[in-house]
């Protein structure tokens, strides 16, 4: 018998058979399917983390006004009336600044809010266009403060979703309402998405105004509370805030680094608690994928072990008729090979489609990795192959007469 | 001289060609831990070309031991067999396979036909371990299937066919190589008596035609369509007779 022939009858025995075809068939659909589809569902959860993170601002540098010690003492942040909008400008124009993307200078205060008969106290904050993008404010409705509303001192403000309600009450829409602040009239021309969080600072419960209105119309200020500004990318970080507080140091005539009237924090701490989370994830993950490995490979292993030991009578037969140990042998390792690949394409499209609906069911992105696809039908294939194989060789090497008599 | 002792020496053995089955001091005796079991001991016997052999005896009685190891389905513990001028003794077990295949049709009391495939395929099966040719296999397989009067049931399953039916497309695959020796363990043990008479007609007609057959029985009635019957017990022979009045099968 020649290899084509052997395929001809390995394919006649499993479709003869199709009880056991089927069951073995499903061992192995089961076993790489699973593995599939919680490898790519704890990437789909590592995924959202990660977009969470980067959410907040990953590559954000705040300066706010206010010395970092003071004679050992430290001054408390943001006190300080020292940051201007020329010093928010210049780090976003100056030639020293090589690491900088976008620039928001910021003024915040908070004030209480009217708009017809209800009046809420809440945070107001003056805004560039920029704090759109560096904030990453989405918004529901409208639009958000332009470079013309700011050059205009325009009287418009953008409002949280839960000032909104406050002040307005549910369903009705905000935009062209118009909100009293310290006697002066604004027109609501934008309403940002929720962003979840609650508490005093909640982005949710807030009013953006052009800076130069907040500064000049609403709270007669000159100077900016936060100059928030993006680097170029996580790794420049340390320099960028190296060559701002250089900056910053030489336009306030300062020489000495230790008196400096500002303080610039990084995003570090957050970034450390990403690098964490990300870190336990991926052994979370690892661990999961062996787990399921193990399970799946035990499983496709006794379908394996069960169907071909049942069969060690048949092989008996098939050798007291003259077959041969090798020829019983490679006839099960084609068996064998036929089974693990058609529930390993199986298994595979079951395994992305259970990720793909839960994926969705659970509101993550769908991520699906080719290298758990690799690994679980590597290692289902090669389970599948060696007991299909093992137990066959076992029974071949019987003589005809035991094999008969197996029960 | 020499040559005048072989002259005198040589009438004293038997010529060789004329003996399908040489098994002299055969025993085999099965290990279970601490316990030894003698299944034979020192079994010697003759079967000549061409005989219709029963072997009788009652159940435990070695019977079924002695047919696998002339079946090359199980190694004797010690003693030689030779099998149509070939020691089977010596062989390795891939030579052993080829021996099964060639030289030896066994029919099995259970029949142990594949299950779920045709009668067709399972004649054809011992044809294409020894490497015929798919339409050569089944002409083959097609001529012994008729010969066993099953022509219409070809393509029927084991389950489909009944006990005697079964056993007769066994035999057909018993025949399809050609098999020096036929060799059948209790063949009407799992088949109602009605269709017993059917395979002894078979066998007869077979053993006619010159096919050496060698049965196992424990019925009698059986034992008494064959020409000779060797009785064994308790793992030795306990008698060798030519049957007086032999019953022919219809």
């Amino acid at each position: 018998m020649d290899i084509r022939e052997i395929i001809i009858e390995a394919i006649q025995t499993l479709t003869v058979n199709k009880l056991r075809t089927s069951l073995a068939v499903l061992g192995i659909v089961i076993g790489i399917g699973s593995v599939i589809a919680l490898i790519s569902l704890g990437q789909s959860s590592q995924l959202a983390v990660q977009n969470q993170i980067q959410s907040l601002g990953s590559n954000l540098l705040t300066v706010i006004p206010g010395a970092q010690t003071t004679g050992g003492v430290r001054g408390a942040q943001g006190g300080g009336t020292s940051l201007t909008l020329e010093d928010a400008l210049a780090i976003g124009t100056s030639d020293q600044i090589t690491t900088v993307s976008a620039v928001s200078p910021e003024y915040s205060a908070r004030a209480q809010v009217t708009a017809g008969g209800n009046n809420t106290n809440t945070q107001i904050t003056g805004v560039y266009p920029a704090y759109q993008t560096i904030r990453k404010i989405a918004l529901s409705q409208g639009s958000f403060i332009s470079a013309q509303d700011v050059a205009s001192l325009g009287r418009v403000a953008v409002i949280g979703p839960q000032a909104a309600v406050n002040l307005f009450g549910e369903g009705i829409d905000p935009i062209g309402q118009i909100v009293r602040i310290n006697g002066q009239t604004l027109r609501i021309i934008g309403v940002t998405v929720s962003k979840g969080g609650t508490g005093f600072s909640s982005p949710d419960d807030a009013l953006y105004v052009p800076l130069t209105t907040a500064q000049k119309v609403l709270f007669g200020a000159s100077h900016v509370s936060t100059i928030a500004v993006e680097a170029k990318s996580q790794e420049v970080m340390v320099q960028a805030q190296n060559e701002i507080g250089f900056l910053l140091l030489s336009r306030h005539q300062l020489s000495d680094p230790a008196e400096a009237d500002f303080t610039i924090f990084s995003q570090n701490d957050i970034l450390n608690t990403a690098s964490q989370i990300t870190s336990t994830f991926t052994t979370l993950l690892g661990g999961i994928a062996a787990i399921s490995l193990l399970v799946g490979g035990i499983g496709i292993m006794n379908i394996m072990l069960v169907t071909v030991t049942e069969r060690t009578r048949e092989i008996g037969l098939r050798k007291a008729l003259g077959a041969k140990g090798n020829l019983i042998i490679t006839q099960f390792l084609v068996e064998a090979t036929m089974l693990t690949a058609i529930g390993g394409i199986v298994g595979m499209i079951l395994g992305v489609a259970i990720s793909f609906v839960l994926s969705k069911l659970m509101s993550l992105p769908f991520a699906i990795s080719p290298s758990a696809i690799f690994l679980a039908i590597g290692v289902s294939g090669v389970v599948g192959i060696v007991f299909g194989w093992y137990p066959a060789r076992k029974a071949s090497k019987l003589q005809p007469i035991e094999a008969l008599r197996y029960e | 001289m020499e040559a005048l002792v072989e002259l005198v020496r040589q009438p004293l053995f038997e010529p060789i060609d004329n003996r399908m089955i040489h098994a002299s001091h055969l025993s085999k005796v099965y290990k279970t831990g601490v316990l030894e079991t003698v299944a034979l001991s020192d079994v010697s016997f003759d079967i000549k070309k061409g005989e219709f052999v029963a072997i009788m005896g009652p159940s435990g009685s070695g019977k079924s031991t002695l047919m696998h190891i002339l079946g090359a389905l199980d190694r004797p513990t010690s003693g030689t067999y030779i099998l149509d001028g070939k020691n089977v003794g010596d062989l390795s077990d891939d030579a052993l396979a080829d021996i099964r295949n060639q030289k030896i049709g066994f029919i099995f009391q259970a029949f142990n036909l594949l299950p779920r495939t045709s009668a067709l395929r399972n004649v054809s099966l011992p044809l294409a371990y020894a490497g015929m040719p798919k339409i050569e296999r089944e002409e083959r397989a097609r001529k012994y299937l008729e010969l066993v009067g099953l022509k219409d049931r070809m393509h029927h399953t084991s389950a489909q066919l009944s006990g005697g039916q079964q056993q007769r497309v066994a035999i057909a695959r018993g025949l399809a190589m050609n098999p020096a020796i036929l060799l059948a363990d209790e063949p009407t043990g799992n088949i109602a008596s009605s269709q017993s008479a059917e395979i002894m007609a078979i066998f007869q007609k077979l053993n006619n035609e010159g096919h050496t057959i060698v049965m196992i029985t424990h019925e009698p009635d059986i034992a008494e369509h064959a020409k000779r019957i060797i009785f064994v017990r308790d793992g030795a022979l306990r008698g060798d007779e030519v049957v007086k009045k032999r019953r022919i099968a219809k």
